[in-house]
C-alpha cells in the first residue's frame, strides 16, 4: 500500500507540474468552466432544497451554467495550440464563434426562463 | 510557368465544374417539384387525405388570427365536449412555414390563396431537400457522389408518396429538416467549427418543430458518437460535433410546447444524455493521458477506476430504479411500439389499427426504393474504402433506418434519404472505375498509335502529379465535359507511365498518395457503362409511373374508367358540402375519427372525434354506439348533444375502405373499454359477415342499419358490391334516426336523430291501468315504441 500512496502522491504531483506549463490563457479558460460548473452545482442544490417549481426557470437555469461550460471547452480545444487538427484556425475566428454559440444560447435560455 | 499553366488550366476546371454542378442542381430542384405535379394535373390542386385538412385548417387560423392567437388556440371545435388544445399539442414547424410562405408572397403582392401555398410547400420542399442530400452526400464521399444521390432522392417514390402537391403533412418539410440536420452534423464533424455546430442546433430544433421523428435524430446521433468512441475514432472535432448540439438542442426541444418537459424527462432522450457523459469521460481521458507519462497514466486508470466503478454502479442502480418505476420504461406508446413492433396489436389497439403501422410486405420495398434497393449494399461497402467519421454515420443511419422501416411502412420515408445517399456513393464509384479504366484503354491506343515523347512529359509530372491526383479522388466522372477530361487523361496517362517505368523519385510521391488504381478491360467497362445508364433510365421510368399511377389520388376525389369514360366520385366534398349548407353552425356531427379532420375543415361543424386520436375512451364511445343497437345508440349520441351521424358506405360503388370494413375495428376498440361490447357477437363461427348468415348483434347494430337503410331499393336485392353478396336484412324501418342525405353514389350517408317525443303514449297509461277501464286506444297500442 505503501507503494500504492508513493504512486498516488507521484501523479498528483505529476498532474499539477503539467498542468502548470499550460499557457495562462487556456488556465482563464478553465477557471471559467470550474465557475460556471460550480455555479451549476449551486442551483442543482437549491433546487433539492426549494423543489423544482416551475421547472422551466431551473431547467433553464442549469442548462444555461452546463451550456457555458461546454462552450467554454470547445473554445479552449480549439484556441489550444498543442492541438494539430486546429493549427489554421485563427484564434479570433474560435473566440467569434463562441460569441455567436453563447448568443443564441443566452437567447433561448432567456425566452425558456419564463 | 508549367506549375501555372497547370493550376490555371486546373481553375478553370473547376469553375466550369462547379457551374456546371449548380446548373444541374438547379435542374434536379425542377425535376423534384414537377415529379409531384401529377395529382394536381389529373385532379386538382387539392388538399388530399386526412391528417393535411387538419394542418391546412390551422394554417388558415394562422394565417387569420396570427400567431400569438394560434399559438394560444383551444379548439372546442373537436372532441366534443373536450375539446383541444391545438397550441400545446401540434407540431408547429409545417403550420409555421406555409404561413410564413404565405405572408412573404403576400407582402410581395403575389397574391396566392393559403391553399394554394398549403398543395405546394411539399414539392417546394422536396426540392430543398433534394439540395440538402447533395450538401450531406458531399461531405460524406465527393461531389459526384452528391449529385448522383441529389438526382436519385428528387424522384425516389417513397418520398414521393407522402410530398405529393397537397399532401400538406408534416412529412413534407420534416425530411427536409432531417437530411439538413445530418449534413450540419457532418460538416461540423469533419470542419471543428463552432459555427456550424450552432447551425446544427437550430436545424435539430427546425426539425423538433417539424415532426415526432425527432427522436430518431436525437437517438442516432449519439449512436454515432458512441461507435466513433469504441472504434478508436474520438478526437476533439466529435466533441464539438456533439456536446453543444445536446445542451443546445434540448433547449431548444425544450421550448416546443409539444415536447416541453418531455426533453428531459422521457426515455427517448435519456441516450443522448448517457453518451454526453460519457463523451466527457473519454475527452477527459484523453487530455491527462496527453499530459502524463505512460506509466502514471496507469496508476492513474487503476485508481480511478476502482474509485468509479463503484460509483457508477451506485448511480447505475438509482436510473434503473428511476425508469423500472414507470409501467412503459419511461418510453411513450408509440416509440414502444417501434422497439417492440407487437406491443401495440397487445395494448394500444388504435395504433395497430392505423394501416401506415403495419409492417411492410418485400414487394413494398421494391416498389418504394426500386432499384436502389441492390445499390445499397454496394454503397456500403464503397463507404469502408475508405472508412471516415462521415461515412461510419451514413452506414449507421442506413442500417438503424432498415430497421425502422421493417417494422413500420410509414418509416419507409426515413429509409429513403439513407438509400439515395449509399446508392449515390456506389453509382459514382461505379462509375469512376469504368471511366477511368476506359480512358486508360483509349489513351493508351491512341499513345501507342502515335509516337509522343513522354520524357519531356514526365519531369512535370513530379510537380503536377499532387494536383491531378487530389482532381482524382474527389472528381466527378460522369458530368465533366470531354475536353477537360482529355487533359486529365493526359496527366494520368503520365502517371501511370511513372509506375511502369519504375522512375525512382517519382514513384513515392505517386504510390504514397495514390494505390495503383482499378483498370478493368475496355469493352467490359463500355458495356457496364451503358447498363448502368440502363438501369439509371428503368429507375427514373418507375419513378414517374409511380408518381403518376399510384401515389397521386387524392383520395378525396375518386375516378374509375369504364367503356362510357372517367367517373369522378366527389361524393365526399358532396356531403361536407351539404352539412355545410342545411345544419346550424353549432351541431354537432358523429362519425368514426377517419372523417373528422374533413368534417371540421370542409364542413366547419363540431365533431366528437377526429384522426388525433388522443383520447380513447372517448373514440371507444362512438365506437360502442356504433355497435349498439338503435336504442342503445340513440341514448349515448343524445348524451354527447350529437344531432347528426353520418357513415361511409361503399356497397353501391365498390369502395372499399368505408366503414363496413372498418367496423370490426370499432367493436375492438369499443370492447377494449366499454366490456359488453364482444367481438365474438359479430362474428358467425370466427368469420365477418352481414349476408344472411350473420348474427343478429350484426344485423342489428347501428352500422349495419345506418350503412343499409333503403339499400334493397337500389338493385331489388341488395348486393353489396364490396362484400360481394347480398345482404341479411334487407327491409327494415329507423325507429330512432331518419336519413336526412345520401350523396350521389350512396357513398356518404348522414342521418339526423330524431327528438324525443313530449308525451310517451302508453307509459302513463299503464299506471292508470288500475283505475281506468281498457279505451279505444288501448287496442291499437301494441307496439311500445315512443317514438313513432
Amino acid at each position: 500500500m505503501a507503494k500504492g500512496t508513493n504512486d498516488a502522491h507521484l501523479l498528483i504531483q505529476s498532474l499539477r507540474k503539467a498542468y502548470t506549463a499550460t499557457p495562462t490563457s487556456l488556465k482563464i479558460i478553465d477557471l471559467y468552466v470550474v465557475y460556471a460548473v460550480a455555479t451549476a452545482l449551486i442551483q442543482v442544490a437549491y433546487m433539492a432544497i426549494v423543489g423544482s417549481f416551475p421547472f422551466n426557470s431551473f431547467l433553464s437555469g442549469v442548462l444555461s451554467c452546463v451550456g457555458t461550460a461546454v462552450l467554454a471547452v470547445c473554445l479552449r480545444i480549439q484556441v489550444n495550440k498543442d492541438n494539430k487538427e486546429f493549427k489554421d484556425l485563427p484564434p479570433e475566428r474560435a473566440f467569434a464563434d463562441f460569441v455567436l454559440c453563447n448568443l443564441v444560447l443566452h437567447l433561448v435560455i432567456m425566452n425558456f426562463l419564463g | 510557368m508549367a506549375k501555372s499553366e497547370v493550376e490555371g488550366s486546373s481553375s478553370l476546371r473547376h469553375a466550369f465544374g462547379g457551374v456546371l454542378s449548380v446548373f444541374i442542381l438547379l435542374l434536379i430542384g425542377v425535376v423534384a417539384f414537377s415529379i409531384r405535379l401529377f395529382s394536381v394535373i389529373k385532379y386538382e390542386s387539392v388538399i388530399h387525405e386526412f391528417d393535411p385538412y387538419f394542418n391546412y385548417r390551422v394554417t388558415q387560423f394562422l394565417s387569420k388570427n396570427g400567431i400569438y392567437d394560434f399559438w394560444n388556440w383551444f379548439d372546442d371545435r373537436t372532441w366534443y365536449p373536450l375539446g383541444r388544445v391545438i397550441g400545446g399539442t401540434v407540431y408547429p414547424g409545417l403550420t409555421l412555414t406555409a404561413g410564413t410562405m404565405w405572408k412573404l408572397a403576400n407582402s410581395l403582392n403575389i397574391p396566392l390563396s393559403v391553399e394554394t401555398v398549403c398543395v405546394f410547400t411539399a414539392p417546394i420542399f422536396s426540392a430543398f431537400a433534394a439540395w440538402a442530400t447533395y450538401l450531406l452526400t458531399k461531405e460524406v464521399k465527393g461531389p459526384g457522389a452528391g449529385i448522383t444521390a441529389a438526382a436519385i432522392l428528387a424522384m425516389v417514390p417513397s418520398y414521393i408518396s407522402r410530398s405529393v402537391a397537397g399532401s400538406y403533412d408534416n412529412e413534407a418539410v420534416a425530411i427536409f429538416a432531417l437530411i439538413f440536420t445530418f449534413y450540419l452534423y457532418i460538416k461540423t464533424l469533419n470542419t471543428g467549427s463552432l459555427f456550424y455546430a450552432t447551425l446544427n442546433s437550430l436545424a435539430y430544433f427546425y426539425m423538433v418543430c417539424s415532426w415526432g421523428g425527432y427522436t430518431f435524430i436525437i437517438n442516432l446521433i449519439p449512436m454515432h458518437v458512441l461507435l466513433c468512441i469504441v472504434t478508436g475514432r474520438y478526437s476533439s472535432r466529435l466533441y464539438i460535433a456533439y456536446a453543444p448540439l445536446v445542451v443546445l438542442g434540448t433547449l431548444l426541444a425544450a421550448l416546443v410546447p409539444v415536447v416541453g418537459f418531455n426533453a428531459v424527462m422521457t426515455s427517448e432522450h435519456f441516450g443522448s444524455f448517457l453518451v454526453f457523459i460519457i463523451i466527457h469521460v473519454v475527452a477527459l481521458v484523453y487530455y491527462i493521458k496527453g499530459i502524463l507519462t505512460p506509466r502514471l497514466f496507469k496508476v492513474a486508470t487503476t485508481l480511478v477506476l476502482t474509485v468509479g466503478i463503484a460509483v457508477c454502479a451506485v448511480v447505475v442502480a438509482i436510473l434503473v430504479a428511476l425508469v423500472a418505476s414507470s409501467p412503459t420504461k419511461g418510453w411513450s406508446g408509440r416509440s414502444l411500439s417501434l422497439l417492440d413492433p407487437t406491443y401495440a396489436s397487445k395494448y394500444i389497439p388504435i395504433i395497430a389499427s392505423v394501416s401506415e403501422h403495419q409492417p411492410p410486405t418485400w414487394p413494398s420495398y421494391f416498389m418504394d426504393i426500386n432499384v436502389l434497393a441492390f445499390l445499397v449494399p454496394a454503397g456500403i461497402v464503397a463507404c469502408f474504402l475508405p472508412l471516415s467519421d462521415a461515412s461510419s454515420f451514413a452506414v449507421l443511419y442506413l442500417v438503424t433506418s432498415v430497421y425502422f422501416s421493417g417494422v413500420m411502412v410509414r418509416l419507409m420515408l426515413v429509409l429513403a434519404p439513407a438509400a439515395c445517399i449509399m446508392s449515390g456513393i456506389a453509382l459514382s464509384e461505379a462509375f469512376g472505375v469504368l471511366t477511368r479504366s476506359m480512358k486508360f484503354h483509349i489513351t493508351k491506343y491512341f499513345e501507342c498509335s502515335h509516337t509522343e515523347a513522354p520524357a519531356k512529359l514526365g519531369e512535370r509530372t513530379s510537380a503536377e502529379s499532387s494536383a491531378p491526383l487530389e482532381n482524382m479522388t474527389k472528381s466527378d466522372t460522369t458530368e465533366k465535359p470531354e475536353v477537360a477530361r482529355k487533359e486529365k487523361v493526359a496527366r494520368r496517362k503520365q502517371k501511370k507511365e511513372k509506375e511502369l517505368t519504375e522512375n525512382a523519385h517519382v514513384k513515392p510521391v505517386s504510390a504514397k498518395k495514390e494505390k495503383r488504381p482499378l483498370v478493368l478491360p475496355l469493352e467490359a467497362s463500355i458495356v457496364s457503362v451503358f447498363l448502368l445508364i440502363v438501369l439509371g433510365g428503368l429507375y427514373v421510368l418507375h419513378c414517374v409511373w409511380a408518381a403518376a399511377e399510384a401515389y397521386s389520388a387524392p383520395s378525396i376525389v375518386l375516378t374509375s374508367h369504364s367503356h362510357d369514360g372517367l367517373h369522378v366520385f366527389d361524393d365526399f366534398r358532396e356531403a361536407y358540402a351539404w352539412l355545410r349548407h342545411n345544419t346550424e353552425v353549432d351541431d354537432k356531427v358523429a362519425s368514426w375519427w377517419d372523417y373528422g379532420y374533413q368534417t371540421t375543415a370542409m364542413a366547419n361543424r363540431t365533431v366528437i372525434v377526429d384522426n388525433n386520436t388522443w383520447n380513447n375512451t372517448h373514440i371507444a364511445t362512438v365506437g360502442t354506439a356504433m355497435s349498439s343497437p338503435e336504442k342503445a345508440a340513440w341514448e349515448i349520441f343524445n348524451s354527447l348533444d350529437v344531432k347528426y351521424v353520418l357513415v361511409v358506405f361503399g356497397g353501391l360503388v365498390g369502395y372499399p375502405s368505408d366503414d363496413i370494413n372498418k367496423f370490426l375495428w370499432m367493436v375492438r376498440i369499443g370492447g377494449g373499454v366499454f366490456p359488453h361490447i364482444k367481438e365474438a357477437d359479430y362474428l358467425r363461427d370466427g368469420q365477418y359477415r352481414v349476408d344472411a348468415h350473420a348474427t343478429s348483434t350484426m344485423l342489428n347494430c347501428l352500422m349495419y342499419k345506418l350503412s343499409y337503410y333503403r339499400f334493397v331499393e337500389t338493385d331489388g336485392k341488395g348486393f353489396d358490391r364490396v362484400r360481394r353478396y347480398e345482404i341479411g336484412k334487407k327491409h327494415f324501418k329507423l325507429t330512432h334516426f331518419e336519413e336526412v342525405f345520401t350523396t350521389h353514389h350512396w357513398m356518404v350517408r348522414i342521418y339526423k336523430l330524431k327528438p324525443q317525443k313530449n308525451r310517451i303514449r302508453g307509459k302513463s297509461r299503464k299506471s292508470k291501468l288500475g283505475t281506468k277501464s281498457t279505451s279505444t286506444k288501448s287496442g291499437g297500442m301494441t307496439h311500445k315504441n315512443p317514438w313513432n
